[in-house]
């Protein structure tokens, strides 16, 4: 008989706990199986909302990164040279007692002598609050690398967004367009969702340069150029214009089509939305001569009668085409746009009571995308798609949100008290991501698709792309960065926020920057999540300031979280006058040993995910889908076989002991024991706290209601996460639905159940506009206004990014002694193509790259994320770095030909930054004129614990090298002038044979 | 040499679905974590720090470019795979994409445009394998009740005959490493000598200690996209049997003849434009004469309701 020690029936552990997966920034619930004390087995939790089961390679491999030999045992105090990773071991008590000593002479003279910046952790609730207690205005996480262009262009559109805080209605979507879709973040419920709409016959598109994960089972790939991502947009809103494919009810009931903008060149509130004395914003009704209809009665305010001749176009049109003589019989009156029931007029222009003139905002929008710079047969070689498919895509969207509309019998009420028996749905959905993101044209692409999605009527509607609570917040969200302290010494807010219009900004009476990233400045005035990537650069330059400390958490930023990192490596050692570093100190926390380490005076090691609590809340990051809104928490698995403290707790016990307000009480003593405790008991507003779970003094209450003592027990008790149902009634059009905004108003997600108005023009950026046009208490610098004015253009308009023009950026660069005119910019300010700068010298460069750069480096080079690996944890790994322990440069195979490169040579990739030796393979399923690769697969030799030989070292790259940090001019970060966000996917390069294609050996050589 | 058990109706196996498959890898980690601490483990790690990271695993994803205009007879052709033994050791150091050019083991019509296809491999638990046939110890075995193929590993020496004698690659062997490794110290080595394969997760799907729902191969709980499917493929009745009747399901390289009873479900036609064609031309009230009438001027008097 075979197999006698066959065993069928042995337990998978000895106990099983839940908790929240943290190998990616999905938060997926987790089973992790325990045997004698060990982790067995983690898998997915059947129950929980986000993952449902499933779980993905990085969540499996957890295991094996909870016992990496990468950890990190003890604290370090560096004792060789910055970089040279010669450090002594120090327990705690000398550790946090030197961070002590350095953070407290900095709060004593100056907070804004920290720069606090977070990586990838999901706990800026904690980690911003603590930075308002400490008062320093220097604190963001990674967004600015990664997603602030799509967070700011929907919070300022919508008020919700595209990455992982909105979904598409998987249940009901019959046509899903990915635009740059990443396929590291909220992978599993995309995935799930994908399945799903696979087995019901949905049609996938995915607009991306390369066909990976997603793209491989779309039913249509169409190869994008990278950065034109806008312009393709574009053209698909003027075929729908032109074909009148437009839900003109959905914009008139839920964005701000029909509100009249001023036309008043040269007057201080040109282009803002015209308003009533009561500030209400004001619309165009037709108005029967004689026969006013009850509904726009008592809405109509100062109406002023229209003659046909005072309604003219701007688009070209003559006056005897616009009216005929049976229409004479109508006037026009103006009217509170808010108001329900009211027939708006969407064209047109239209007599304000003081005479001016003003005209719908729909009508800005047309103008700008029916113009010919939008038209498919125009936009089509640029963005590599051909105009036939362009206008078949337009058709295809349109067919299905019109003809093939659906209808949910879901009762609701909208805001204006009117009850509904149906939910109409446009069931097309559309979900955008990094590659939309990481350009400098991103925040204005971003907002082009959100513009396609309101023409077609299809934003939180059945079928259509959909809010995940606590969003739709107002758009923009009310709060603003703080910008100064109280007497106690902590900042008047959170140092992030929402600028709503110049008074906002963080800059002094000269305009300067006071943050170090120069986020809120006029130089990124919308950087709703900091720039991380300027902060080193800034710092060295002590530029606006000195720096004293600058204090990291699992911010890699001496690798992939940099650009031009060999430089950055070097900044982070360089050295003044006196031979001290010119960061004085830096304190690193992480739980490994990752490339960043090496540069730290200070590390604090953290715990792996499996040994601390963690929370996911509402107040930051949550793990909300359309039907709920969710939090979780993690909680300690296992105990810690090293010298290691949680980091959140290590931040708490360090505010006791800086006496931080709200951190110690008047005796000096902790007001939170640990971050546990702080999880229960921290309010930041009267009934609101961390976990929205299980509130009160008896769990009784939701959302709002008092701590709970007994909460974290709660929610051991439920797999770690809460979940709190939208009501039924609620379900779609959340903006300005009744049922749901109480629902959310009770919760504490929105002040009020007022609707909450899309913004398909976005008049907050024209405030900023009118002050570069020298408007307003807050007016840019002289050097800032061509940039601004050009940039804030209250329409979405399609521009070319940067990256081609990049230049070197040498070490000896000094801070403020660029050529104020180097940054002017054309004096015309809305052009949507062709328009032109001054360069470093006084001549006139080109924006878009038809320029020199462009024969240059006529290729981009963008990166991608493999789905079993996440950020740079994913290739220490012993299992994932199995499946790809290197990368490689993929090229299209006829690009790859004439560059008489063979498939599998080692060649050069060089960028304006410098030239890098890469093994080139040849990948027919991207754009010809893309090539790409994994990120941050590459490793730095010495760290993550890695051979020295390891492939991640000698044959693996990191593209970033060749991504220069400023752009062209210097002047400027290389990314977004809006939101300040990092355009790595800017970069252009070209290709380059070895002469000795057949010998391996990865090496980088930059311009100096 | 080692018998075949009498032909049973019971042939518990996989169905991968083709089209939805994304080439994630969850599968193929969750399978080498469950086993790795399973019945069947440890899988044990060559070099897992180290220049040449390499281990076993039951299962592997491997990635294919499809590219070429025309079509394929839909009938169940030969497709071919790489060489397995190249394709077992290091087909995965670089993205797993063996070759531009590689046959994918997918038949069916082509796609003018690129499409990435992404395999999983694992046994097929074919009904008359030679991977057993050859073996000299009875070490691999297929089980009479339900035909899983296992490896008894108290009774393997470690010959490799099964590996060579199996055409998918699906066996996979650690020797014992010529030096201790430093980098790997404490890791469990004990299976190191013998082979390891696929077992169905025979540990899980009968083991009563796990809640019902959770008694189904590692790989199968773990799919994001719910790609693979697991059941009773000798049961015409079967929903697996089912989705296999009804989508078109493969045996991969039936011509060896060893009658494989895992399925491939082949991906399904994209719609590249065929859903719009009809779309662009029919609603016709909705392309107007825009050179007679511009957009602006046709919304001037639009009548709409807020």
């Amino acid at each position: 008989m075979p197999h006698k020690n066959l065993k069928l029936n042995e337990p998978t552990g000895d106990e099983v706990k839940t908790t929240t997966c943290y190998m990616c920034a999905c938060r997926c619930g987790i089973r992790v199986h325990l045997k004698n004390g060990r982790v067995r087995y983690i898998d997915g939790n059947p129950d929980h909302p986000v993952n449902r089961g499933v779980i993905c390679a990085k969540g499996s491999s957890g295991i094996m990164q909870h016992y990496s030999p990468a950890r990190l045992r003890k604290p370090l105090l560096r004792v060789g040279e910055r970089g040279e990773r010669k450090f002594r071991e120090i327990g705690w008590d000398e550790a946090l007692a030197l961070a002590t000593h350095w953070l407290s002479g900095i709060r004593a003279r100056n907070p804004d002598e920290l720069a606090f910046f977070t990586g990838r952790d999901q706990s800026q609730a904690l980690t911003g609050w603590w930075a308002q207690q400490f008062g320093t205005i220097n604190y963001a996480a990674h967004g600015g690398f990664c997603s602030v262009n799509m967070a700011a262009a929907g919070m300022y559109t919508f008020g919700g967004s595209f990455w992982e805080f909105g979904e598409p209605d998987w249940e009901h979507t019959k046509y899903l367009m990915l635009w740059g879709v990443a396929e590291d973040h909220d992978s599993n419920p995309i995935k799930l969702g994908l399945g799903k709409l696979k087995a019901r016959g949905a049609k996938i598109v995915a607009i991306n340069p390369v066909r990976s994960g997603y793209g491989s089972i779309a039913d249509e790939w169409v190869p994008v150029n990278p950065g034109t991502d806008g312009l393709l947009a574009g053209a698909l809103i003027h075929e729908l214009l032109q074909r009148d494919r437009v839900d003109f009810d959905f914009l008139v009931r839920y964005t701000n089509a029909h509100h009249l903008v001023i036309r008043a060149p040269g007057a201080a509130d040109d282009g803002l939305i015209a308003r009533d004395a009561e500030g209400r914003p004001l619309c165009a009704v037709r108005d029967f001569s004689g026969r006013r209809s009850g509904a726009a009665e008592g809405g109509i305010r100062d109406p002023v009668s229209f003659h046909p001749s005072t309604k003219t176009l701007d688009s070209g049109s003559s006056p005897r085409d616009v009216r005929n003589d049976e229409k004479n019989q109508w006037d026009f009156a103006l009217n509170d746009a808010t108001q329900p029931d009211i027939s708006p007029l969407i064209a047109g222009t239209y007599t304000l009571p003081d005479g001016r003139q003003a005209v719908p905002a729909f009508q800005l929008i047309a103008e700008r995308f029916l113009a010919d710079d939008y038209a498919p047969d125009h936009v089509a070689e640029r963005c590599g798609v051909e105009a036939a498919t362009i206008r078949r895509l337009a058709a295809e969207l349109a067919q299905v949100a019109f003809e093939e509309a659906i209808e949910l019998p879901i009762a609701w009420t909208d805001t204006h008290g009117r009850q509904h028996d149906t939910m109409l749905g446009r069931p097309v959905s559309m979900h955008a991501m990094r590659g939309i993101a990481a350009h400098a044209n991103g925040f204005h692409t971003c907002r082009t698709i959100h513009v396609l999605q309101m023409l077609l009527g299809a934003i939180d509607t059945p079928g259509s792309f959909r809010y995940q609570p606590p969003y739709p917040k107002p758009a923009p969200p009310g709060n603003q960065p703080a910008k100064s302290r109280k007497p106690d010494g902590t900042l008047d807010g959170n140092p992030l926020g929402y600028p709503q219009s110049p008074d906002d900004l963080l800059v002094d009476a000269d305009g300067k920057p006071r943050r170090i990233d120069h986020a809120f400045s006029w130089e990124y005035p919308l950087a709703a999540h900091g720039l991380l990537q300027s902060v080193i650069r800034h710092a060295v330059d002590g530029n606006p300031a000195r720096i004293d400390t600058l204090f990291l958490f699992m911010a890699n930023m001496g690798w992939n979280s940099a650009m031009d990192t060999t430089l950055t490596r070097k900044l982070l050692c360089e050295r003044d006058a006196n031979g001290e570093y010119k960061i004085p100190h830096i304190i690193y926390a992480d739980a490994y040993d990752s490339e960043t380490v090496a540069f730290a005076d200070l590390v604090l090691p953290d715990t792996t995910y499996l040994e601390r609590y963690d929370c996911i809340s509402l107040l930051d990051r949550p793990i909300s889908d359309a039907e709920s809104a969710a939090d979780a928490i993690r909680r300690p698995v296992v105990a810690p076989d090293r010298d290691v403290r949680p980091f959140q707790d290590v931040l708490l016990d360090l505010g006791t002991r800086l006496k931080l307000p709200n951190m110690a009480d008047a005796d000096g003593q902790p007001v939170y024991r640990d971050y546990a405790d702080y999880m229960v008991r921290h309010e930041r507003t009267p009934g609101v706290g961390m976990l929205a779970g299980w509130r009160g003094a008896d769990a009784s209450k939701t959302g709002k209601g008092e701590p709970n003592p007994g909460q974290l027990q709660r929610y051991l008790e439920h797999d770690c996460f809460f979940e709190a149902r939208v009501p039924e009634a609620g379900a779609y059009y959340r903006m300005a639905n009744r049922d749901y905004l109480e629902w959310a108003q009770s919760m504490g997600f929105v002040a009020s159940p007022a609707p909450i108005t899309m913004q398909l023009y976005c008049e907050v950026l024209q405030r900023f506009r009118l002050a570069a046009r020298g408007h307003g208490a807050v007016q840019p610098p002289e050097s800032e206004r061509a940039r601004v004015a050009r940039y804030f253009d209250p329409v979405p308009f399609w521009y070319a990014g940067n990256e081609g023009e990049t230049h070197p950026s040498p070490l000896g660069r000094k801070a403020g002694c660029e050529d104020p005119m180097s940054r002017n910019g054309p004096e015309g300010t809305e052009p949507s193509s062709g328009a032109s700068r001054k360069g470093k010298g006084g001549a006139v460069a080109p924006l878009l790259p038809e320029g020199e750069g462009k024969t240059a480096f006529p290729l981009s080079a963008i990166t991608q994320r493999p789905m079993f690996m996440y950020h740079a944890w994913g290739s220490q790994n012993r299992w994932l770095r199995q499946i790809a322990a290197r990368n490689v440069l993929y090229v299209h195979p006829a690009t790859l030909a004439a560059a008489a490169i063979g498939d599998g040579d080692w060649a050069w990739i060089v960028s304006p930054r410098g030239r890098m030796r890469v093994q080139v393979r040849t990948h027919a399923g991207c754009a010809p004129g893309t090539v790409w690769t994994w990120n941050a697969v590459g490793k730095r030799r010495g760290a993550w614990k890695l051979a020295e030989n390891a492939p991640e070292v000698a044959d693996g790259f990191l593209l970033n090298h060749l991504i220069g940090e400023r752009a062209a001019d210097r002047a400027y970060a290389n990314g977004d002038p809006v939101t300040g966000q990092a355009a790595w996917f800017d970069l252009k390069v070209r290709l380059e044979p070895d002469p000795d294609p057949g010998a391996p050996g990865h090496r980088v050589e930059l311009a100096v | 040499m080692t018998r075949l058990p009498p032909p049973a109706n019971k042939k518990l196996g996989l169905v991968i679905d083709l089209d939805t498959c994304v080439g994630c890898h969850a599968c193929a980690v969750a399978c080498k974590e469950w086993n790795d601490g399973g019945a069947f483990g440890p899988l044990p790690d060559d070099d897992p720090y180290g220049a040449e990271p390499h281990g076993v695993w039951f299962n592997r994803v491997h990635s294919y470019e499809v590219t070429g205009p025309g079509t394929r007879d839909p009938a169940p052709a030969a497709p071919k795979l790489p060489d397995p033994s190249a394709s077992g050791r290091r087909a995965s150091a670089v993205q797993s994409r063996e070759s531009c050019t590689a046959e994918a083991p997918v038949p069916g019509p082509r796609s003018p445009v690129p499409q990435m296809v992404h395999f999983p491999r694992s046994c097929l638990h074919c009904e008359t394998p030679d991977c057993v046939t050859v073996c000299p110890t009875g070490a691999s075995y297929k089980r009479a009740e339900d035909g899983i193929v296992l490896v008894d590993e108290d009774k393997c020496i470690g010959c490799q005959l099964c590996a060579w004698a199996c055409p998918y690659g699906a066996r996979e062997i650690a020797l014992p490493p010529a030096k201790p490794r430093a980098s790997d110290a404490g890791h469990k080595d004990s299976k190191r000598g013998t082979m390891q394969k696929c077992t169905l997760c025979v540990d899980r799907i009968y083991n009563e200690t796990l809640d019902e729902r959770d008694r189904q191969p590692a790989c199968v709980l773990a799919c994001p996209t719910r790609a693979r499917m697991f059941g009773d493929l000798g049961d015409p009745e079967s929903t697996v049997s089912k989705v296999v009747a009804e989508r078109g399901g493969y045996a991969l390289m039936p011509e060896f003849g060893y009658r494989p009873v895992n399925r491939y479900l082949p991906p399904r036609p994209r719609r590249e434009g065929a859903h719009a064609a009809a779309a662009v031309e029919a609603p016709t009230e909705a392309i107007l004469d825009t050179e007679r009438l511009p957009p602006l001027l046709r919304w001037l008097d639009k009548a709409l309701s807020r």
